[in-house]
């Protein structure tokens, strides 16, 4: 009898211990660093794991630019037909130009990726339209977006990594398949968009490709009489900001203090240019993708039928500056839309 | 280790308690008894049963089963019932109540009709069990006090997702059924309404809330620490004090200088649990009624320190500017 209620109390003991390291499993590691983002004793600090932070600055270097070349001689209209863009670049500019943006863009595939091999000035490889309209949507960031990002600016390889299609696009989440009879929520599943909350699982094409008004907070202290948001479209902004929380590898209080989410007055400086990256971002997708929507094969689209899009990941990559913050932008001029030749 | 030190609970009597008072017409409905249990041994009483069903017990369990079950079963259909995915997802899982634009209608059981009707069976069958706690108590002779402090919880749960919801005019304002999405729904509802934490009887919960674990930790260590001089018959002490009662009486005077009777901390743990719930749903119902940011009302009535600002503009003061130039 003694020797049963003993090795139940093992099978107990073992089960708890099973059942802990089950539960602690999701968990990362300590220890973690903390650093003060405000004013103190406010809990307005940024919590990083410094091993995954190494691992994240590893996969985002950027790679060296190619050495400059002279600004002198013919431009590049003088020598090549049918450039639209960037005639007015000097033919040495110009080839450096398109031999780093098949670097950044299609190293595999190379000029042919939107060439037709032996005529540079055929219009036949749907890919060589959407550069075009791809250089104009990134000195259109360059030149307008300062309020964004600065003066780093961007280039291709801010997304593309050395690959065609940026890792990290979207296009509208259709969420999990479920019977006739029952009406989706848009939420509550498991969803890496919005980092594995049961948020709603799609506030890109809310917020990022349509227009909606992501401010919930009541702006006043008692109510008006009117409705005001429901308590679904504050999971849909919480959704939102999940995303962007995630993609930039910050806490809530880079652009918040918790305490008032919504007063602007308590919010570090970085939310403004979080305000004025999600109209960025929705110009980009309105006027540079969606715009193209019909040149694009069913590969750069989803599985609706929409393009593949921008959200903050595809720059981003889990830093709130982008490549650690290089400007790769500074040696290849051409790319700011100051630069005369633009449209 | 000491023979008095121990976790969990010592000494398993395995003689069937007597039957209590005779419940006249109602004997009949009590059911099973005389099993022991080694393992409940080890945290309560070791004997189950016997329990007595009766007509508010039997319909409360139904109901009950019913609110599960539309709820699982709604969960179920989420995932295109497939069963792994029901326990992959189970956390994430929930029964939404209606959107927005149906206000307080009925709407189509696709888009909150179920959550209705789940509602209706939980409120039901947490009603019914409430009669069965005062019914019970009385047939026994004994106070009504448990079924107070549970009114008092039903009382919260019935802000949140009936009283309120009415007063606001919409049935979406209630919560969800499920694990992680009525947590989401707690964090949202908390930013919605400019922070919870500036809501002066969500403060006063939270006093209580945690005011009860220290009452209950204080309490709970004091008599066993003096139940080696008899102080678990602590109810006999109220008026027979004894060692225990005395030993356990000086140890807080020595300390804080102010003790507790064997009485009276009872009536501090019930009014503290139950002050918890009750202002708890004060503070709820309050919420987008009375007040519709609770950060805004904090700063207005003084309660929210000031800071140094953090050096955010709002984008909307220089709107004609906006995506144009920086």
């Amino acid at each position: 009898m003694i020797t049963s209620i003993q090795n139940c109390e093992k099978i107990f003991t073992r089960f708890i211990g099973l059942l802990f390291i089950f539960l602690v499993s999701a968990c990362e590691l300590p220890p973690v660093d903390s650093e003060q983002q405000g004013y103190r004793g406010l809990g307005m600090e940024n919590v990083v794991n410094p091993r995954t932070k190494a691992k994240v600055l590893a996969e985002n270097i950027s790679p060296d630019p190619s050495p400059p070349v002279s600004s002198e001689g013919p431009k590049a209209d003088e020598i090549y037909e049918n450039v639209k863009l960037l005639n007015d670049l000097s033919i040495g500019e110009f080839t450096r130009l398109m031999a780093s943006m098949t670097q950044w863009v299609s190293p595999e595939q190379g000029c042919n990726y939107c060439h037709v091999p032996g005529n540079f000035a055929s219009e036949d490889i749907y890919t060589k339209q959407v550069a075009r309209k791809m250089i104009e949507m990134t000195r259109k960031a360059n030149s307008a977006w300062q309020a964004h990002m600065g003066e780093t600016g961007v280039t291709c390889y801010t997304c593309h990594r050395g690959k065609p299609l940026p890792t990290a696009a979207w296009s509208t989440d259709p969420g999990p398949a479920h019977p006739s009879a029952l009406k989706s929520t848009g939420q509550n599943t498991v969803s890496a968009t919005v980092a594995y909350t049961s948020l709603p699982y799609d506030p890109l094409t809310t917020y990022l490709n349509n227009v909606n008004e992501i401010e919930v907070v009541a702006k006043t202290t008692l109510p008006t009489g009117k409705p005001g948001p429901s308590i679904v479209q504050t999971e849909a902004t919480y959704g939102l900001m999940m995303h962007i929380s995630d993609s930039l590898g910050v806490n809530c209080t880079h652009c918040h203090n918790s305490r008032s989410f919504f007063a602007w007055d308590q919010s570090p400086a970085a939310r403004t240019n979080a305000w004025h990256a999600i109209r960025h971002v929705r110009e980009i997708n309105d006027e540079y993708i969606n715009s193209i929507a019909d040149i694009l094969p069913a590969t750069s689209k989803g599985v609706l039928g929409d393009p593949l899009k921008v959200n903050c990941n595809t720059c981003h990559r889990g830093l709130n500056k982008p490549l650690q913050g290089v400007s790769m932008l500074s040696s290849y001029p051409s790319l700011s839309g100051d630069k005369s030749g633009t449209e | 280790m000491a023979e008095y030190q121990n976790i969990f609970t010592r000494i398993q009597v395995r003689e069937a308690h007597p039957t209590g008072v005779s419940l006249g017409r109602d004997n009949y409905s009590r059911v099973g008894g005389g099993a022991f249990s080694y393992w409940l041994g080890k945290i309560g009483d070791a004997q189950i049963g016997p329990i007595h069903l009766g007509g508010t017990g039997i319909l409360s369990i139904i109901c009950g089963f019913v609110a599960i079950e539309i709820i699982g079963l709604n969960m179920w259909a989420s995932v295109n019932w497939d069963p792994i995915q029901f326990v992959r997802q189970f956390f994430w899982l929930a029964l939404e109540p209606p959107p927005a634009r149906y206000g307080l209608s009925i709407p189509p059981l696709a888009e909150g009709g179920w959550w209705l009707i789940a509602g209706f069976f939980l409120t039901a069958s947490i009603l019914l069990w409430w009669f069965r706690t005062y019914f019970r108590a009385k047939a026994l002779g004994m106070g009504t006090h448990i079924a107070w402090a549970f009114a008092a919880a039903i009382w919260l749960y019935l802000v949140l997702g009936f009283i309120r919801p009415i007063m606001m005019g919409s049935w979406s304002e209630a919560v969800p059924f499920g694990i992680f999405p009525h947590l989401d729904w707690t964090a949202a509802f908390s930013i919605r309404y400019g922070n919870l934490f500036y809501n002066p009887f969500h403060m006063l919960s939270i006093a209580f809330l945690y005011g009860s674990a220290v009452l209950f930790a204080m309490h709970g260590a004091t008599i066993l620490a003096v139940s080696r001089f008899g102080g678990d018959r602590e109810i006999d002490q109220i008026v027979d004090r004894g060692t225990a009662s005395e030993r356990a009486a000086i140890f807080w005077r020595w300390t804080m200088g102010f003790n507790a009777t064997m009485e009276s901390i009872h009536r501090w743990a019930w009014w503290f649990a139950v002050l918890t719930v009750i202002t708890g749903g004060i503070g709820i119902l309050l919420t987008g009624t009375v007040v519709d940011n609770w950060y805004l009302w904090a700063v207005k009535h003084g309660v929210a320190p000031m800071y140094p600002v953090e050096g955010a503009m709002d984008p909307a003061l220089a709107l004609p500017t906006e995506g144009v130039e920086q």
